[in-house]
């Protein structure tokens, strides 16, 4: 497989049913219906997009990093890409990409992982998994820790070096570059724009995302 | 008192183990693979975090000197002993239509305990025994087998990376509840099940030092293991 498969959207972001811009270090829950498409656009390019679904009619089946790559042979999710459940079911299919590399593997920054990664004092600068919990909690669904796994990071760039190294590289994204998904059943979509700023994930300047959802069908 | 036991190819365990045993896994045959958990054992909703391992680690395989770390930042065990060199973070586990596609039909009622069992019904059912289930299914490790990613992001299972007698030590930092499959690798080419036992052996150790080869093997280990040590304060 390739990093980046490049399409296009047809979708007008003027058709959208809905569009809302996300600051850094914001979350967002939203229902995405089956058939609806999720759009989100990096607007001022190098940003990362944790993101988390849910299948909306049965909470406990969520995305599953593992199953993902592991099905399409890959680490990398670009168009094509389908994002697999804990259950082995596609929940969403990704059908535009023009950024090309978006990471499976580095989950969110949380506190914890914070004063683990850089020092102990880092606990208290906000993180993406506080704004997870906080957006589960704010949701009314029943959904608690126990619900969080091994999310998406769209836009950022995690290489994998053949000798078995991670890195953490300047991101690939610029501004305007997206990723479009249609979602195969309703899901509940989880992001949190990362408020990072001990890495260069987001370039050291997190900026905001938007989120655009077309009706099924546009 | 020390514990040892054969886990046999096809078979699940599960056991709460103090801070501060050696957990050591021997393999009786080649190509083994054992798909396993960990969650602190006071707090299951605190659980092994790859994602956190890895880029604390700066890793896409697992082996001596790393440290497993839970999403509170905890260092749940250390590998302190590796034959292998590499261990799978990456491949997560077997369901039951992986194993039917890659070994065939294999029931009960046809092959009585030789019956084609997958690792997340292993899982599930060891949780079930601890009330834990789906929701505490995460991303898993491999031990004894080898998965590389190219430079496109492409993965590659190395089916002929474990010999028999492999051996991956593992030291408790805080007390653990331990979820364990013997079931093959999901990657795995398929034909005949592995059946490879695997040694179990526990034993008493003492508590990392200040200078253990794994709290020094990166300075996040050892904020690791300094967060661990706060849980007994």
């Amino acid at each position: 497989m390739s990093t980046l498969n490049y399409v296009e959207s047809r979708l007008g972001e003027a058709d959208a049913l809905f569009s809302k811009v996300i600051p850094a270090g914001e979350g967002w829950i939203h229902k995405i219906a089956a058939g609806q498409t999720l759009r989100i656009t990096d607007l001022e390019g190098n940003q990362a997009a944790d993101t988390f679904f849910f299948d909306a009619t049965d909470l406990e089946e969520r995305y599953d990093a593992q199953v993902t790559i592991r099905e399409q042979g890959g680490i990398y999710l670009t168009t094509g890409t389908k994002l697999k459940s804990n259950r082995g079911r596609t929940l969403l299919t990704i059908t535009a990409d023009t950024c090309g590399r978006h990471d499976t593997l580095g989950g969110a920054c949380a506190a914890e992982s914070n004063m683990v990664r850089y020092a102990l004092s880092k606990r208290f600068m906000h993180n993406c998994r506080d704004t997870f919990l906080l957006q589960m909690v704010l949701s009314g669904l029943p959904l608690t820790k126990r619900d969080l796994a091994h999310n998406i990071n769209f836009f950022m760039n995690v290489p994998v070096t053949p000798e078995g190294g991670l890195k953490f590289d300047d991101g690939v994204s610029e501004a305007g570059k997206y990723v479009e998904m249609i979602a195969a059943c309703d899901v509940h979509c989880l992001i949190s724009n990362c408020p990072q700023l001990n890495n260069p994930c987001n370039a050291y300047n997190p900026t905001p995302i938007r989120v655009s959802i077309w009706e099924a069908g546009a | 008192m020390n514990y040892s036991e054969i886990l046999p190819g096809g078979g699940m365990w599960s056991m709460r183990v103090p801070r501060h045993r050696t957990i050591q896994l021997v393999t009786e045959g080649a190509g083994a693979n054992i798909s396993a958990l960990f969650f602190n054992g006071a707090n299951p909703l605190d659980r092994l975090n790859l994602p956190d391992t890895l880029k604390a680690l700066h890793t896409a395989k697992l082996t001596r000197g790393h440290v497993l770390m839970s999403d509170m930042g905890l260092a749940m065990a250390s590998i302190v002993e590796d034959s292998l060199g590499w261990h799978d973070p990456l491949g997560g586990r077997t369901t039951a239509d992986i194993v039917k596609k890659s070994f065939g039909e294999g029931s009960y009622q046809d092959l009585r305990n030789d019956f084609l069992r997958n690792a997340h019904d292993h899982f599930l059912i060891e949780l079930a025994k601890h009330g834990l289930g789906l929701r505490d299914v995460v991303a898993n490790v491999n031990f004894f087998s080898k998965v590389t990613v190219d430079d496109s992001g492409h993965l590659e299972y190395h089916a002929a990376g474990c010999p028999a007698g492999a051996r991956v030590t593992l030291r408790s930092e805080i007390d653990l509840l331990l979820v364990l499959s013997n079931s093959p690798h999901p990657m795995h080419p398929g034909g005949g099940y592995p059946r490879i036992p695997v040694r179990i052996s526990i034993s008493h150790c003492e508590a990392a030092g200040a200078d253990d080869f794994c709290r020094n093997f990166r300075p996040e280990c050892g904020r690791a293991m300094q967060l661990s040590e706060r849980l007994y304060l």
